[in-house]
């Protein structure tokens, strides 16, 4: 129960693979222009680094330590490409929406670094959680992420979500009373968004417990903090 | 991983291994779905047909006829392209259908439907199947904007030749922020596919009204 409890807290905050280990960040950066797209690649997201912590996991005790990357590498890339094949015949709606964010999950190096520290190490059960903990970590920074650069960027929240939900109505989008500006939607916005993100974390974390940053501390910022 | 240190073949084995069956496995999909896929996409493409033809067209229950032709350098594959003319009952053709190619988009060729009345004016363009950048290059879709609706109108001459372009190179076709290429892509195979069209008009209809004259008989 602990154990479950522990591998949750994880990968939603303690070890977020988007705000702490900064990892996955080509997507995360690129797509994030709305809240819609950051939740569907999320979701994609989350899908893939389940399946492949299942199958990583599953085979764990026949990997070598000195070929395991280039072995990981393999399987996700391979998951990648069947499940984008099989949704695309089986599941021809949700492809339409989801299938553009398919391939870019494939450069997402989060998801070899659950393999590597966790689906390689641990019993398939936990992986799969561990797996579905950091990819819904990821999916909250996403959408989080995504309605800030709307919201900042294009003054509507949810635009487009109605998409992802297959109606073609735009009941779901709030249109705010400004116009906003460019530069939040284009890439210079998605770091300042993704700053902003981050110094609330650390904000949140240091209020916890002052005595520990979130981020491993260089010996000078540790010699300024003592008074 | 506290695997013992293996011998160099034993590990070549393993990784052939994985790679044997990463390849049986991704075989296996793609003949288990390419068909669907294949069948999807034709439905798309059916369902789609009409949306690029003037609306007081749609209604009249005219029957596409399907021709197929092949130019790689102006329909911008070197498969087999569709090609409907829709015609009366008696062979007088009302609209060409072209189910172009752009081959130079960001990620992959981009396969649209081009909608021509008889005398080459763009009565509607729309993007089938692509893979652009989401948030960026995505905005070809009609449901995310209404860039692609620029085209209703357009003929050859209309703009000039040289406008025939995005305005980031001196052309009277928006650009997509963030996303050149994409515009730059589809602009130049809306051009190719009028080009084809003028080209070939004639054949075209010839080969409609013989198709029409034989499906009768």
């Amino acid at each position: 129960m602990d154990e479950i409890r522990r591998t949750l807290n994880d990968g939603l905050w303690t070890s977020n693979p988007a705000l702490v280990q900064l990892l996955g960040l080509c997507p995360l950066l690129a797509i994030t222009t709305t809240a819609a797209y950051g939740f569907a690649l999320g979701v994609a997201t989350t899908a893939v680094l389940v399946v492949s912590n299942l199958v990583i996991s599953a085979v764990r005790r026949a990997l070598v330590p000195v070929v395991r990357i280039p072995l990981f590498v393999l399987i996700i890339a391979s998951l990648v490409t069947c499940i984008d094949l099989l949704t695309n015949a089986f599941l021809h709606e949700l492809h339409e929406v989801l299938g553009l964010f398919i391939p870019l999950i494939v450069t997402n190096c989060a998801i070899l670094a659950q393999a590597e520290t966790v689906a390689s190490r641990r019993p398939v059960a936990i992986s799969a959680l561990s797996g579905f903990a950091a990819g819904l970590g990821f999916l909250i920074v996403l959408v989080a992420l995504g309605a800030l650069r709307e919201i900042a960027g294009q003054g509507t929240l949810f635009a487009g979500a109605a998409l992802l939900l297959g109606e073609d109505s735009d009941r779901f989008t709030i249109e705010l009373p400004f116009d906003g500006v460019l530069a939040a939607v284009l890439p210079p916005g998605a770091f300042f968004g993704l700053a902003v993100l981050l110094a609330i974390r650390n904000l949140l974390v240091r209020e916890r417990d002052p005595s520990r940053l979130p981020i491993a501390e260089e010996p000078a910022t540790a010699a300024e903090r003592t008074p | 991983m506290d695997t013992p240190k293996g011998s160099v073949a034993k590990t070549l084995m393993l990784v052939g291994f994985f790679a044997a069956a990463a390849a049986v496995l991704v075989a296996g999909s793609y003949e288990l779905s390419h068909e669907r896929i294949a069948a999807n996409e034709r439905e798309a493409l059916l369902r789609n047909l009409y949306s690029v033809l003037d609306p007081d067209l749609r209604d009249r229950g005219l029957t596409p006829i399907q021709l197929t032709v092949t130019d790689r350098a102006l329909l911008g594959s070197t498969a087999p392209t569709d090609v409907f003319v829709v015609a009366t009952d008696d062979g007088r053709p009302e609209a060409v259908i072209f189910v172009s190619t752009a081959p130079d988009g960001y990620n992959a060729p981009i396969r649209l439907l081009v909608g021509l009345t008889p005398d080459g004016v763009l009565t509607g363009v729309r993007v089938l199947s692509h893979r652009e950048t989401p948030g960026l290059g995505d905005a070809i879709e009609l449901r995310k904007s209404d860039w692609i609706l620029q085209f209703d109108g357009k003929r050859l001459g209309e703009p000039p030749e040289p406008l025939w372009a995005v305005d980031k190179d001196g052309g009277v076709f928006d650009a997509l922020t963030g996303a050149t290429v994409t515009p730059r892509a589809i602009v130049r195979a809306v051009r190719n596919t009028l080009v084809y069209f003028e080209r070939h008009r004639d054949e075209l209809f010839a080969a409609a009204r013989e198709a029409a004259r034989e499906a009768r008989d």
